[in-house]
Parts: structure tokens; C-alpha cells; sequence
């Protein structure tokens, strides 16, 4: 073992920040970290061996037990789970012989879920030992099944069974005007950088990742503080259920974002960039690699960038399963190899970020996007969209709609519009911006794509009239109690007791309070939180208690106060103790 | 003094680089806290020090204290929010403050007691947390522990140790020791330390001083905790 820790350390440099690649590499040779594994990492790392388990028991990816030789994770999303999770999930616990949750008498499989692959259009989706399966159905498990069972790698299985398709249904501005390798920083350099940066602002671009700050600015910022490091940090931690427009670009436009991140570089000063990856898009690192590799050869990344005298060189780093790491300085924090989770703020990451230097987190699409502009000029992009929301839009569009996939529109298009041209049919509501975002119902569908009215990350789920509110708010509600990294209190108690009154409520246990309570703890959650994540986690209740406040009230049972739990079931353990099970042993709990 | 900020309708001055909690505590403003605790790092955690800066929560004890500020840090909505943090505390854990032997020298009690908490409110998680006795001087009882961050903070930046880290994620978060065994009886913690003394539970104790002084005698029996940390905060800060 040391042997090998030795190689993998080695090719990590020995650097700290580096953890999670090291413990990536561990895990996939020995399917766990081994306890012998942390000590001596604790020991070549000069790091406290608290800081490698906290690490460890942090990320989804990482185990202090063994997993299977065939790992295999099943998406739970709310998009997987209309598409038939449930089943697919049983049919292989069946014909593989292992319990959910658990890792199979051999040692060959386990099977677990996990929050979501990124493959939402294309479900229901699994990954096994990191590698995407989309599309299942009975007849692909009975042929991987055969396949694990013969012990086949899966890096040589048969590729129909793990191809991820782009699924690209519109392309609008930016993806009908895609650049050429190079092109962005000739224009760039032509013009003058603090030209470009003009035009960037003119361009009225606002970060696609969601919470829309002015991408000229956060660029300008940067470039102002004086500091002997500036780092370029891409957020391809696409973690937002329903959203994969980021998997789309770096599958077939990475080049185009790696020239985003570069042209960034140049105007702040930074030498080094990272694109931090989620865990969950393993299988495109190679690809990626391989086309940082070109652009070095072509003389657009390393050493003196285009004869210019810049240097700037890409490194990719690995996620390992956890949502938080999404949130700017919670990513940070895992690229410096620590837990994910989110800093206090200010300082904000523009002033100290990777390793206290002045950093730009973007999302890839504003990368992607920024180059477009240095080519095309501001007014060529602000030309479309709105006042206030320039330019267009990428979205995610997956749930109940003919074709779901990637579309592109311009900002102020209304959701009847984008509803209509994907085909989704007697809509009951969409959830915008994913679990974090807004549920509207169909009364609102004139309401439209923009900053000003709905601002989104990319995420679009369609739920048509066959579907139950109740199912779509349980599995965000238990998303979010998953997810949060539990730093701050009212989030990380929060969320939880969410999870359970709401859970009280549906399965026919709640009284009125209890939706008084559950509204009141939405409340405090939302506004107590320390980031994002609790912030946002309690949306998918408050906005449907907003829209179908009678529906809340139809699962209600007609009494002022019921009890969270069964006193009667309590019993039970007494009652087999007694050997007694007559009238008298059993307890009314309460009376109207 | 030309840098001032306003809390509550309270004109306070402040030194550049100063949070607002220590704006507040050098003019004799308490604001209810249990992670932070004056020189160390600023942690955040706990949010029961979450004031409204110009129309913002912000945590005091990590913000900025800047010119123009106008905070809000006795109202009735920040109350109950910090009352409601301070139930989540309890039911999160088992706090079974008769039985404790920190009883009326806990600090997470006293802010209990400062916010008017009758009851827990919430539903209890009743998590299975267990004991560290092994250590034959300190005591590390997991049930209580609240995820303040000092005794880590103390560990590394006074003791130079690294004892303590916390680990996990969300509700699962939990105290780990640094110790090949990760019982605190092989770490290299010391009873003079000062990870052994910072916490503000009951989570860490000192073995065979439970009852030295008896109940009914103790700190926060006849003073809050507004008093005692504004005295005691003060005094760290000259």
C-alpha cells in the first residue's frame, strides 16, 4: 500500500491542497480510504489526520468502508424518480443480490444512491464506479448484470450502454456564433485588454450561475487588488438538480470555455487557473484534458501565451460528491483540499480567495459566454435579451416534455414560449432554477426568463397534472437535509426538522400547527442561514405553500395537536416483553 | 473619534479592522453568542449573534464594523430567531441540563436562560452520541457538543496540538480526536491546555471538579450571561 501512495502522492506533488485527488486515487484502488492509508498520508502530508478524515466523511465519493468492485450510485433525482428510479432500483437490487445501502456478501457490488448525475434528460441514470449508464430499463440491467458478474472493467463495456448524449434542441446566440480556437484573444489583444474589458461591460453580462453579478465588474475587481497571485477559478460543479448545460458545454465547446477562462486570466494577471469539476462528470476529465493539451501545443495555454509574455495553465480538479461545493467559497475551500464548506463573507473571493489570493469564480457558461463577446463586441450580445438581462440564456429543460435537452433563449422569453417548443403538455408547474429555485404553477406561465422576473441557473423541470406536488417537495426537502454541509445551525438542525415535519404532514400525521410550524421554521431557515443552501432550501415548501395552500390543508388531520410520533407503536417492544397483546395494552393517543 | 456605528440607536465608536461584536462589547453592548469568543479567529457558526446591518443578517462577530452602519440587534424578530437557534442547539443534542454537572456554568444554558427559552420546542433528534472517559483527567461527552469550532480553534492556534477537528456533514456532523485510536487518552491533550477549559457546554469537562462548587453558587445562578460576558470580554479586550 505505501508503494502505492507513494506513486499517488508523488503525482500530487505532495501538496495538501491536492487532498481530494489523493483520496479520489486511494479510493478507486482500494474501493474505501483505509485506516493504514490515513495514517501515512497524515504523516508524508505533514497535515493532522483529523483534517484527512473530516475530509473523508464530508464527500458522498469518499468511505471509511469498503464499497463494491462495482460501485454503483443511482440518481435521485426528482427527474430519475418520474422516469421509474424506483423500479430500476429494486430490479437491480433483485438480479444483483444486494440491499440499498448495502455492499453485496462477495464484495463485488454496492448499491447507493445519490443526490444526481447530471444526466436529468436522460434518465433513469446510474453511475457505476463513476462512470454515467443513462437510460435504464430492465434489459440494460440484465446486460450489466452479466457484465459484473463475468467481471468485466467498465471501461470496457460495450459503449451503447454509456454514451451520455448533448441533446442539444435550440441553439440561439451563443451557440450559433461559436469561435474559433485562438480567436477571442487575438480580438482581445488587437483591441487592448482594458478595451475588452469595456466591451465586456458593455455587453451587460451577468454571471450564468445563477446569482447574476456583473461579470466586467467581478473581473475588474480582481484585476484591482494588488496582490503576487491572481487565480481564474471555473465552477463546473454542476450540482443543481435538473441542470446539465455546463456536462453539454464541456462535452462539446470546452475549448471555447478554456479561451473564456484565459481571456479572465489575461485581464486580471492570473498565471494559474482550475476548472473545478463535480465528481459526477468524471468520464469527461480525459476529453478535457486532452484538449488543454492542444491548446498548449497551439501556443494558446502555458508558456508565453501567443508570444505575448503571459503564462496561464489550466489544472482540473475533482469533486467528490457534495452539492455545497457549487457555492463559490465552499468550492475554494475543497480546491484547497478541505471540506466544502462556505467561508465568511467579506472577504469575498474577488479580494482572497484560493489560498487567500485575489480569485474570479465564473460559471462555465459566462466563461463560455465572455469569449463570444471578446470575438463579437458588447453591443453584438447586449443586443439581445432585456433591460436589465442581456444576452441569452442556456437551459437544462428535463421532466415531463416530449424533448427534453438543451435550448437556448433570449432573456425575456416568456415560460409558455419555452414550454410550448419543448412539448410539455397539461403542465401542472415548473420548477425554475432547480430545488433552490421557484416552483410556478400553470396560472403564471407568462411570467419570463430574465433577472428581473425569473433568474435561474439553467435548470428547467417540467411536472405535468399526473404529477404530486407532495412527491416533488419531499425529495427537494430531503435533498437539501442531504446536502447541507451542516456548518451553520439553523441550516444544518433546520433543514432536518424540515424534512421531518414535512414528512409528518404527507404521510397523514399533521395537524394545523404543524403547518404553522413548518411555514414559521421555513422562515427562520431562509433567513438565519449562513450561505446559499439555507437560504434557498426551504423554497420548495414556501412556494407551494404559497400556490396550493389547500392541498397542505387536505392532508391535515381534523384535531388542533397530534403527536410526532406513534406512542402506540412505542409500546410495542413492551408489549412482546409481557407476552400480551389485548385491548388493554394498547394506548389511544389522542382524543378529539 | 471620527468612526462610529449606530446599533439600536446607540451611537458606538470603532477601531478599523474591528468586527461589530467587538465594536459592541468595548461600549458595553452584549450581543448573545456561543462560538466566538475574543482572540480567536472568528467562526460564525452558531448564528446567535446574527444582528441587521442596514437591512441585512449579518453575523457580529465575522462582519466588518464600518462608517454608516445601522444596526438592529434588540428586536423582537432577532429574539425569537436567536431563541429559536438556541432550541435547535438543544434538541439537536442531549442536553439533560438537571444532570449535567456544568449546570449553571454552561454558557449554551445562560443564553437559554438570557432569551427567555421555556422549552425546546422542537421535536427532539435524540441522537445516539457516545462517551470519551478514557482520558484520565478530561472528560469528552459527545451528547452535548455544539459544533462551536473552540476547542479545534483552541487546540491549534493556542495549544499548538490539532486535538480536535469536526467532521461529518450536516446533521451528522461530529467531534473527531486526533489520536491513533481516536480516544482522547492517546491524543495529545493536556489538562493545562486550553482546549481543555474553552468549552462552552458541558461537552468537555475536567474530571473530579463536577461539584466543587455547589449548585445554586455557580455563575450564571445569580448573574446573566450579558453581564458576565460583557465583564470578561471587556477585561480580554484591554
Amino acid at each position: 500500500m505505501k508503494n502505492f501512495i507513494q506513486t499517488v502522492l508523488a503525482e500530487a506533488e505532495y501538496q495538501p491542497t491536492r487532498l481530494l485527488q489523493i483520496l479520489r486515487a486511494v479510493q478507486t484502488q482500494y474501493q474505501h480510504i483505509p485506516a493504514e492509508a490515513i495514517v501515512y498520508l497524515a504523516e508524508m502530508l505533514n497535515i493532522p489526520k483529523t483534517r484527512i478524515i473530516a475530509v473523508i466523511e464530508f464527500y458522498s465519493f469518499f468511505h471509511l468502508t469498503p464499497q463494491g468492485r462495482y460501485d454503483i450510485l443511482i440518481s435521485d433525482s426528482i427527474t430519475d424518480l418520474m422516469l421509474g428510479k424506483e423500479n430500476i432500483i429494486n430490479y437491480l437490487s433483485a438480479v444483483l443480490d444486494v440491499k440499498v445501502g448495502q455492499l453485496s456478501k462477495d464484495g463485488l457490488v454496492s448499491l447507493n444512491n445519490t443526490s444526481c448525475t447530471g444526466i436529468c434528460d436522460q434518465g433513469p441514470a446510474a453511475l457505476i464506479n463513476g462512470y454515467p449508464v443513462p437510460r435504464l430499463d430492465r434489459e440494460k440491467i440484465d446486460e450489466i448484470a452479466t457484465l459484473i458478474f463475468q467481471q468485466m472493467p467498465v471501461t470496457e463495456w460495450p459503449s451503447h450502454l454509456l454514451v451520455v448524449a448533448d441533446n442539444i434542441k435550440k441553439s440561439g446566440l451563443l451557440l450559433n456564433n461559436l469561435i474559433t480556437s485562438g480567436s477571442s484573444l487575438t480580438a482581445s489583444l488587437t483591441r487592448g485588454l482594458p478595451d475588452t474589458l469595456d466591451e465586456l461591460e458593455q455587453s451587460g453580462l451577468r454571471g450564468r450561475g445563477g446569482a447574476g453579478f456583473k461579470t466586467a465588474t467581478k473581473w475588474r475587481l480582481c484585476a484591482e487588488e494588488n496582490s503576487d497571485q491572481h487565480f481564474v477559478v471555473c465552477n463546473a460543479d454542476e450540482g443543481e438538480p435538473g441542470t446539465f448545460k455546463d456536462r453539454v458545454l464541456l462535452n462539446s465547446f470546452a475549448d471555447q470555455v478554456f479561451e473564456g477562462m484565459t481571456l479572465c486570466a489575461f485581464t486580471i494577471g492570473a498565471r494559474q487557473g482550475f476548472l473545478y469539476l463535480r465528481g459526477e462528470y468524471l468520464y469527461l476529465k480525459h476529453k478535457l484534458e486532452f484538449i488543454l493539451q492542444q491548446r498548449r501545443a497551439n501556443g494558446l495555454l502555458g508558456k508565453n501565451i501567443l508570444q505575448q509574455g503571459f503564462d496561464f495553465d489550466i489544472e482540473i480538479c475533482l469533486g467528490a460528491g457534495a452539492y455545497i461545493c457549487g457555492e463559490e467559497s465552499a468550492l475554494i475551500e475543497s480546491l484547497e483540499g478541505k471540506p466544502g464548506i462556505p467561508r465568511n463573507r467579506p472577504p469575498y473571493p474577488v479580494s482572497q480567495g484560493f489560498l487567500n489570493k485575489p480569485t474570479v469564480v465564473n460559471n462555465v457558461e459566462t466563461f463560455f459566454a465572455a469569449a463570444a463577446i471578446a470575438v463579437n463586441g458588447g453591443a453584438w450580445f447586449a443586443q439581445v435579451g432585456t433591460e436589465k438581462s442581456a444576452g441569452s440564456k442556456i437551459l437544462s429543460i428535463s421532466g415531463d416534455c416530449e424533448s427534453p435537452g438543451i435550448y437556448e433563449y433570449a432573456f425575456g422569453t416568456p415560460i409558455r414560449t419555452i414550454l410550448n417548443e419543448c412539448g410539455a403538455k397539461q403542465v401542472l408547474g415548473v420548477q425554475i432554477g432547480g430545488p433552490s429555485g421557484v416552483f410556478i404553477s400553470n396560472q403564471e406561465l407568462d411570467r419570463k426568463l430574465a433577472f428581473e422576473d425569473l433568474a435561474t441557473g439553467g435548470s428547467f423541470i417540467v411536472f405535468d397534472e399526473t404529477r404530486n406536488i407532495f412527491d416533488i417537495v419531499k425529495n427537494f426537502t430531503h435533498f437539501f437535509a442531504h446536502e447541507s454541509c451542516g456548518f451553520c445551525t439553523p441550516c444544518r438542525v433546520g433543514t432536518s426538522l424540515l424534512k421531518n415535519r414535512f414528512d409528518k404532514i404527507v404521510e397523514g400525521h399533521g395537524s394545523a400547527g404543524d403547518v404553522v410550524e413548518l411555514e414559521l421554521l421555513s422562515k427562520l431557515v431562509k433567513n438565519q442561514s449562513h450561505c446559499g443552501l439555507g437560504q434557498t432550501a426551504a423554497n420548495p415548501i414556501l412556494t407551494t405553500l404559497e400556490r396550493y395552500p389547500e392541498l397542505y390543508q387536505q392532508q391535515l388531520k381534523k384535531i388542533s395537536y397530534e403527536p410526532g410520533f406513534d406512542l402506540d407503536a412505542a409500546l410495542d417492544v413492551a408489549r412482546r416483553m409481557a407476552h400480551r397483546n389485548d385491548s388493554a395494552a394498547h394506548l389511544i393517543q389522542v382524543e378529539d | 473619534m471620527s468612526n462610529t456605528i449606530n446599533i439600536d440607536g446607540q451611537t458606538i465608536p470603532f477601531q478599523e479592522g474591528q468586527t461589530i461584536i467587538e465594536a459592541a462589547t468595548a461600549a458595553g453592548v452584549y450581543i448573545p453568542h456561543l462560538c466566538h469568543k475574543p482572540g480567536y479567529t472568528p467562526h460564525g457558526s452558531c448564528k446567535l449573534c446574527t444582528v441587521n446591518v442596514n437591512g441585512r443578517n449579518c453575523s457580529a462577530c465575522t462582519f466588518p464594523a464600518a462608517e454608516g452602519q445601522n444596526i438592529i440587534n434588540n428586536s423582537r424578530e432577532l429574539t425569537h430567531d436567536r431563541q429559536k437557534i438556541t432550541q435547535m442547539l438543544f434538541v439537536e443534542g442531549n442536553h439533560l441540563c438537571p444532570s449535567c454537572e456544568k449546570t449553571g456554568n454552561c454558557q449554551l444554558q445562560a443564553v437559554a436562560y438570557q432569551l427567555n427559552m421555556v422549552d425546546n420546542h422542537f421535536p427532539h433528534f435524540y441522537p445516539h452520541r457516545e462517551m470519551d472517559a478514557s482520558h484520565p483527567d478530561i472528560l469528552l461527552d459527545h451528547n452535548r457538543c455544539i459544533f462551536c469550532n473552540l476547542c479545534v480553534r483552541a487546540s491549534a492556534e493556542k495549544d499548538g496540538k490539532n486535538v480536535f477537528a469536526i467532521s461529518g456533514r450536516g446533521i451528522n456532523k461530529h467531534l473527531i480526536v486526533n489520536s491513533a485510536s481516536g480516544k482522547l487518552k492517546d491524543s495529545a491533550i493536556d489538562i493545562n491546555d486550553c482546549a481543555a477549559h474553552v468549552c462552552p457546554t458541558g461537552a468537555i469537562l475536567i474530571k473530579r471538579t463536577g461539584y466543587q462548587v455547589p449548585i445554586g453558587q455557580r455563575i450564571y445562578d445569580h448573574q446573566s450571561i450579558s453581564t458576565v460576558a460583557l465583564t470578561q470580554e471587556q477585561e480580554h479586550g484591554e
